[in-house]
């Protein structure tokens, strides 16, 4: 079931494709902002911080911040400065393979 | 090892207006940006945003449209979606793009890297659902995303936009928590003389709070002692005002308290800084054209000491024709002459700064935040932690380091850099600009072995074509 996300949004339309984020998967809109797209879709937090696993998410929107960083095909990458491509696989960062721990 | 006459970073107003007119004089321009469309953040996407939105952005977001248009030039040549990651004495760049690191090479380079937020921590700053109110007009701009049930929190004019926006588009902020005082106020009103040659600007603002108004939104004006608060997410901010404490549950809190010139290109380059005592910031040194201490290099736009889209325009153009002029393309009675307009356009878009600088300063706590507050996000370092490296005898940022973490995350101090230099400052009783600020090294952004790898390759079969 898709999460409450707390952003309405102006434009319903567009092509959407599957992608997975953290086992889950999500039909985003194609070519959409990445970290756009997840905060659309509903996810607040896009990983936990190394020093004290404190939720994150995005904080700048422009590449300054890195709290958004994912991993995307074994990459770790900032979500807002990718755009959304069908089938992307992706995972919070340190959790990669851990499944749903 | 790609060549032009002039290398520009960034294509917001400053880079895309610079990149236009050195074209026009006959110089060939390559423009690296990292987004994947031309504008920068202030006109973001503003080629293709659907007509819908354009209402809800305003006017001059729009005419950002006509500086990306115009870099339709053969002479330019504009790479999307191109991360600078390295820039050296030549002056050459390196930066990667698609997977692939590359190398370019100009006779003279423009830093146009605009501004940041100006780093805002307060207790909870960190948590999922707290953004700048910066982030939240990119979600709009390039993505059609509104914040609802949003709380605005800070000072400054980007504050009002954001919330006017929010309030044309039937998503109005909860509340603006607004931390400037009536005695702000006051101080400003000797700069307001000056300040109306910007008659156009002043009445922007003053458009924007009736329209705020209009939609009912409650402003909470001094505000002091701002926390947010929530387990995992930002769920309710709290604040004194009116001489009580206030706490709205809420979604999203968005904090603006002004922007700071983004130095990490010319930090890493070792060009001297100044420190502004009216922004609260440090800015590259440049003459009036742009140029920097490295005569090769220039500085236009807003990281060069904050001034806005249209300035940064003007400015972007002035150091156009400066370039055009150390490259013979033109005289140096031309380019004065076509300078000189665009001096007083400066000039008049500049003038209602001191007004606006003084009114809606940066909040004082966040200057000087609590001990237990986080002030650099990456390594989760307190500003406790910083008073008590004072404490054991650190004088500046770089030696920091020494102690603990700080600005050694991936955001290599973007978000800390000024408050540990302003935390610094106050604990030593030194002035910001002799604690100075972190030493910062290439790589500016992440690059994988794999991208290298690349470079690497195109390397030796250009040495292999050459032999
Ligand atoms: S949200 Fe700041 S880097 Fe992506």
């Amino acid at each position: 079931m898709k999460p409450a996300s707390p952003f309405r949004e102006l434009q319903k339309g567009g092509g959407r494709v599957r992608v997975t984020f953290d086992g889950r998967t999500f039909d985003l809109r194609e070519g959409g902002n990445l970290a756009a797209e997840l905060l659309a879709a509903g996810i607040r937090s896009f990983r936990k911080t190394p020093v004290s696993g404190a939720e994150r998410g995005p904080f700048c929107m422009m590449g300054a911040c890195f709290d958004c960083l994912v991993v995307i095909d074994g990459v770790t990458r900032q979500a807002c400065m990718c755009e959304v491509s069908a089938g992307l696989v992706i995972d919070r960062p340190g959790a990669e393979g851990e499944g749903d721990a | 090892m790609l060549d032009a006459d002039l290398i520009v970073i960034g294509a917001g107003p400053a880079g895309m207006a610079a990149a236009r007119t050195a074209a026009d004089a006959g110089l060939s321009v390559l423009l690296l940006d990292e987004q994947q469309r031309a504008g920068g953040q202030i006109y973001r996407d503003v080629e293709r945003v659907p007509a819908e939105r354009k209402k809800i952005l305003g006017d001059d977001y729009l005419k950002g449209r006509a500086l990306a248009e115009a870099l339709d030039h053969p002479k330019i040549r504009h790479l999307t979606g191109a991360v600078v990651w390295q820039i050296e004495d030549g002056p050459r760049v390196a930066f990667t793009r698609d997977g692939a690191a590359g190398l370019a090479r100009g006779k003279r380079l423009l830093i146009a890297t605009g501004a940041l937020e100006r780093p805002m921590p307060v207790s909870g700053w960190t948590l999922p659902g707290v953004m700048t109110a910066g982030a939240a007009q990119i979600l709009l701009k390039q993505s059609g995303l509104l914040c609802e049930r949003a709380v605005l929190a800070g000072s400054g004019p980007l504050l009002y936009l954001v919330a006017a926006q929010m309030c044309r588009a039937g998503t109005p902020p909860l509340v603006l928590v607004e931390t400037q005082t009536p005695a702000d106020r006051r101080a400003a009103l000797r700069h307001l003389p000056k300040a109306l040659k910007a008659w156009r600007v002043l009445a922007k603002g003053l458009g924007l709070l009736a329209e705020i108004r209009r939609a009912g939104v409650k402003r909470y004006i001094g505000a002091t002692g701002i926390a947010i608060h929530g387990q995992d997410k930002a769920e309710a901010i709290s604040f004194e005002a009116d001489g009580r404490r206030h706490q709205i549950a809420c979604a999203s809190v968005l904090l603006h308290h002004g922007v700071v010139p983004n130095t990490q290109a010319t930090r890493s380059l070792s060009l001297p800084h100044v420190w502004s005592e009216a922004q609260r910031a440090f800015s590259p040194e440049r003459d009036r054209w742009g140029r920097t201490a490295n005569t090769d290099i220039f500085v236009a736009g807003d990281g060069g000491g904050i001034g806005g889209a249209v300035a940064a325009k003007l400015q972007g153009e002035v150091a156009a024709l400066e370039v055009a002029c150390d490259l013979e393309k033109i005289s140096h009675v031309n380019r004065d002459r076509a300078a000189a307009p665009l001096r007083k356009g400066l000039a008049i878009e500049l003038a209602a700064r001191p007004f606006i600088d003084r009114a809606y300063p940066p909040y004082a706590k966040a200057l000087a935040p609590a001990d237990s507050t986080i002030i650099c996000r990456c390594e989760e370092v307190t500003a406790g932690d910083i008073r008590r490296y004072a404490g054991l005898g650190c004088l500046g940022p770089n030696q920091t380091k020494a102690f603990g973490r700080p600005g050694m995350g991936p955001c290599q101090g973007r978000y800390c850099g000024l408050t540990v230099t302003e935390l610094l400052a106050a604990e030593t009783g030194r002035s910001q600009e002799d604690t100075g600020y972190y030493r910062i090294r290439p790589p500016l952004k992440p690059v994988t072995l794999g991208e290298l790898a690349v470079l690497a390759e195109t390397d030796l079969k250009e040495q292999e074509d050459i032999s």
